[in-house]
């Protein structure tokens, strides 16, 4: 059986692995070479907080090493938000994506850094300063696209937002844990972190002239493994490797 | 009509045309981000030096996929970035303005004779700190 501590380092984990593996999609055919390269090395980080996040489960929690955490298992064991899966789409949703989870992202490290459970609070505050520059990547973007767009730029943005929208509400799925996470001091909880990133979500859409999408249902499932069509051939290319010797030291 | 398969599966996906003709597409002049200069700071108070350049639309893009550029590896305190268009330079048929002629030798440090002189005064320096031994 395990423990609230142990579900929201996994949902991280996969949250993190799953859009690694979409951003490095990305490799080679990014917009312009500098972007290209900073999207990819961004990638790199994400997937570096997934290895660190499944070595923790592994130290302090039985859990199997992380490679065997990241290609061995199935589809419906993954706990990854439904919004991480979703397919790349053109640069417009990707950057939308990359801001709204990073965003969050930035968020819950700042929160966690603050943790009583220390591997958890010494690598939040190890990556405070990469994930700082994520924000100001993906804010960066999103202002330039936006308010000092053209109007097709403009208009791209806002319609990547009011799609991703829905999905990235299912970040913060689910909150039954928000209680006992909160009272032993490891995680404020999700609708704590929902709070927070509503509030900075809304700033940068003013200062980008967007409009903040309004609430539909969100999009749930994922962290109870409930996948979309997309994540199974996504696991099936990033395993491909892995799975012809998984024993294999590389 | 048969499209592209390839060993990366991202570009088999893109389900190009296998022969398409081949056309070239000439990007208009203007079409492209300025570029601006990259200076990187190794560590505080020391010297920015010019590592290279990025195409960006505005100084604040430069400045962010500089970081990724130029700072991604190794140590860095800060970057500069400087439009390409405010840096002022000699245009290249003006370089023979940095040609010396051989004649003015006496400019150049290495005109003076005072390797003997610098190698005598060492030795008074030795001299004297042996003297101040004993």
């Amino acid at each position: 059986m395990s423990t609230a501590t142990q579900r929201l380092i996994l949902r991280m984990a996969d949250d993190e692995l799953i859009l690694a593996h979409r951003h490095s999609e990305w490799t080679g055919m990014g917009p312009l070479l500098e972007e290209d390269i900073a999207f990819s090395s961004i990638a790199q980080d994400k997937l570096g907080h997934a290895q660190a996040l499944y070595q923790i489960l592994h130290d302090q929690f039985e859990a199997p090493v992380p490679d065997a955490q990241a290609f061995g298992r199935n589809e419906a064991t993954f706990t990854c938000c439904q919004f991480v899966e979703l397919p790349n789409g053109e640069y417009d949703f990707s950057l939308v994506r990359h801001f709204l989870f990073d965003t969050a992202e930035y968020l819950r490290y700042g929160m966690l850094a603050k943790s009583t459970v220390e591997p958890l609070a010494k690598l939040a505050r190890k990556v405070h300063g990469e994930l700082k520059y994520h924000l100001y990547h993906a804010q960066t973007w999103i202002i330039q696209l936006s308010s000092q767009g053209t109007e097709e730029s403009k208009a791209r943005m806002q319609t990547a937002l009011n799609e991703a929208w829905p999905y990235a509400l299912g970040m913060f799925d689910p909150k039954d844990d928000d209680a006992a996470l909160s009272a032993d001091g490891v995680f404020p909880g999700e609708q704590a972190l929902e709070d927070a990133w509503r509030a900075s979500v809304a700033d940068i859409c003013a200062k980008a002239t967007l409009v903040v999408p309004t609430d539909t249902a969100a999009m749930l499932g994922g962290r109870k493994g409930f996948h979309t069509e997309y994540l199974q051939p996504m696991l099936d290319e990033m395993t491909e490797v892995y799975r012809i010797d998984p024993s294999a030291e590389w | 009509m048969a499209t592209i398969i390839s060993l990366d599966p991202r570009v088999t996906r893109l389900s190009i045309e296998a022969d398409a003709p081949a056309e070239q597409v000439i990007t208009p002049e203007m079409d492209q981000f300025q570029t601006y200069e990259v200076f990187h700071q190794p560590k505080s108070g020391a010297h920015h030096v010019h590592v290279g350049s990025v195409h960006a639309p505005t100084p604040e893009l430069a400045l962010l996929l500089a970081k990724e550029q130029y700072a991604r590896r190794g140590q860095t305190h800060n970057l500069w970035v400087v439009s390409t268009a405010h840096v002022i330079t000699m245009s290249s048929g003006d370089a023979d303005v940095f040609e010396t002629t051989p004649e003015k030798k006496y400019r150049d440090v290495a005109a003076y004779m005072v390797r003997n002189k610098v190698d005598a005064f060492k030795k008074a320096q030795n001299t004297q700190g042996e003297e101040h031994q004993s």
